[in-house]
């Protein structure tokens, strides 16, 4: 008789082979019930159903081309033919159109800062300088009336470029402001705790479209007759308010997270409130929720298209202002395809990118 | 060791308690300590869970406030003044049960962060200084991992360094061994005990009656928030004046 373990001599045990590789993953993923193997192939039939009707409509049956409406009317796919006539309305809204060249280099230069700032190691001081120049070179872009280029007002201006200036600004205002709220709400002075804990209580109970719509209307009722508030910039301040509230609540969930002997030993070194603040308990604290901030930024990027209330075009502004052609309205579907493309791309860099830094950030085990 | 004799005796104390007091809301947790510490007196705090051990300590650094009586540190009284707070900590090192290093910075940039920002060395000054302590600690090869990635003992023998590069006058040990594996006591209590002969001033709550025995100058007992017995280690154990005392010891010597 063979021995019962027949292992070969000179090899080591291996598993079992149904347990391993494709085989193995199969088993385990797919088939490892009665019930889930009716779920999977329950799901195949889901996708066989649904999947090439969708290639279909989107790729194959589509019509690619430039053409009239006439030409899409008679085909049976996606009428992509609207992105040819109207993809410059929607992405850059009431700008002049033979100025559009400026949003286009305003918006690629904001990108390139972004693309930069990903960076940890461009993390310098020096950085600060580089979106000091990116912001004033979009203001010189978008605004213009120097250096040859014609004054465009910003209540034309529209579609992405105003999407992702009201985002970054949004981003780049409200999270000092979220730091100090949350530092405030868990300070030992009354009055600063009152304060925070009132404004974030206070903001968080009201809709982003109530606060909007307050700022574009109440607000200038407050002000003596002739002094007038910019309508862009009474929006941009109205996101950074309502954002602060929702991130000073996430970063103080950061700092509960951060044991109290951190504190203490920072402080048993002689390092004072402020050093103890900024250099132990925050990057740990903002470390620590960095997929909640995220959350919340991307909530942010798409809450800016509310800004419509107050007759400021974003990207999904301009889509509406691009299907009120009446030769061409049919075709919403594709318009909403593609701007939903757009904000999902961007929705998803910042996921990914989270995650990234989370892993970069990741210094073993926490105390 | 004839100089530090010489000093000890001739100094006063570096640190006074007389009648502090502490209630945490209704409940009374340090009841009227008196204490003094001498310059380059080695104190063992010892008693059960709950005696107000850890209390008494972290009074003197001011983790803790005390609300009656008097704490002078190194001639400074600690009162509510912040800038007084921190004068006096910065002369008093402490390391902590579960060492609290900072888990975000490498164990170098531990060591370095109070020198720089407290006592503005100069980084390049810190790290040498820092690379030395850590000589002293026995894990310079550790300098730039992160605490997360050492033992409990190495975390805690950086934790002791990171105290000294503040070259403190005084250092307060609170359970420094309780949350380690039991093979990494020694190496621990070895970096304490070469302290201790170096003739810091130390005042050390600790279970290891072993590392009592060889280092104390002093040794206090404290049950129930007071301080029941002070009395040289060899009379300590021999000779324990107090019953709670008595039973204290035969609990834990076995």
């Amino acid at each position: 008789m063979a021995p019962v373990s027949s292992v070969v001599a000179g090899s080591a045990p291996r598993p079992p082979a149904d347990s391993i590789g494709v085989l193995g993953w199969l088993r385990t993923r797919l088939f490892s019930s009665v019930l889930n193997s009716i779920l999977t192939i329950l799901c195949i039939g889901l996708l066989v159903w649904i999947v090439p009707p969708l290639i279909d409509w989107m790729i194959l049956d589509a019509v690619w081309s430039a053409a009239p409406p006439e030409v899409c009317r008679a085909a049976e796919g996606a009428c992509w033919a609207l992105l040819h006539e109207k993809a410059r309305l929607i992405l850059f809204g009431r700008y002049p159109y033979v100025e559009q060249w400026r949003p286009l280099l305003a918006m690629t230069v904001l990108i390139v800062a972004i693309a930069l700032s990903c960076n940890r190691n461009f993390w310098r001081p020096w950085l600060a300088g580089v979106w000091a120049g990116t912001l004033a070179l979009f203001g010189l872009l978008m605004w213009g009336g120097v250096l040859g280029m014609t004054y465009v007002e910003n209540t034309l201006w529209g579609g992405l470029p105003l999407t992702m200036i009201l985002s970054v600004f949004g981003m780049v205002g409200s999270f000092p402001l979220a730091v100090a709220l949350a530092l405030g709400r868990r300070s030992r002075m009354p009055i600063i705790h009152a304060l925070s804990v009132g404004y974030i209580e206070l903001i968080r109970g009201v809709p982003l479209i109530s606060v909007l719509f307050m700022a574009s209307f109440m607000f200038p009722l407050f002000l003596p007759s002739g002094v007038k508030v910019d309508e862009l910039l009474r929006a941009q301040v109205a996101i950074i308010l309502f954002t602060a509230a929702y991130l000073a609540e996430v970063i103080r969930g950061g700092l509960q997270s951060i044991p109290r002997g951190q504190d203490e030993s920072a402080k048993s070194l002689g390092l004072n409130y402020w050093q103890t603040t900024t250099m132990i308990v925050l990057p740990q604290a903002l470390r620590a929720v960095i997929p909640p901030i995220v959350n919340t930024f991307i909530s942010l990027f798409k809450d800016t298209s509310l800004v419509a209330i107050v007759s400021l075009f974003d990207l999904l502004g301009s889509l509406r202002l691009a299907l009120a052609d009446p030769l061409w309205r049919n075709y919403f579907i594709e318009g909403y395809v593609f701007v939903a493309l757009i904000y999902f791309f961007f929705c998803f860099f910042m996921s990914k990118y989270s995650q990234y830094l989370e892993s970069q950030l990741q210094t073993g085990h926490r105390p | 060791m004839i100089n530090l004799a010489e000093r000890r005796a001739a100094s006063g104390p570096v640190i006074q308690m007389a009648g502090v007091n502490k209630w945490y809301g209704e409940f009374h947790v340090l009841k009227n300590i008196n204490l003094e510490v001498r310059s380059g007196e080695r104190v063992v705090v010892c008693g059960p869970s709950g005696s107000g051990k850890s209390t008494m300590i972290r009074c003197i650094n001011r983790l803790e406030e005390h609300q009656k009586g008097r704490i002078v540190v190194d001639g400074i009284e600690l009162i509510a003044d912040l800038k007084q707070i921190d004068a006096v900590r910065r002369e008093i090192g402490m390391v902590f049960q579960h060492f609290n290093l900072f888990p975000h910075m490498t164990v170098l940039e531990n060591l370095t962060l109070a020198p720089m920002w407290v006592r503005n060395t100069p980084r390049k000054e810190a790290e040498d200084a820092a690379m030395a302590y850590l000589e002293r600690v026995k894990i310079p090869e550790q300098a730039h991992k992160f605490p997360g990635q050492l033992s409990g003992g190495q975390q805690q023998r950086v934790a002791i360094a990171r105290s000294l590069c503040m070259k403190p006058k005084i250092m307060l040990f609170d359970e420094p061994t309780s949350a380690l594996d039991p093979e990494m006591i020694k190496e621990v209590l070895d970096v304490m005990i070469e302290l201790a002969q170096g003739g810091m001033t130390m005042i050390c709550v600790t279970h290891e009656m072993g590392f009592a025995r060889t280092v104390a100058d002093s040794m206090v007992f404290m049950d129930g928030g007071e301080i029941v017995e002070k009395a040289p280690p060899t009379e300590f154990f021999k000779n324990p004046k107090s019953e709670r005392t008595k039973l204290f010891l035969s609990q834990i010597l076995h």
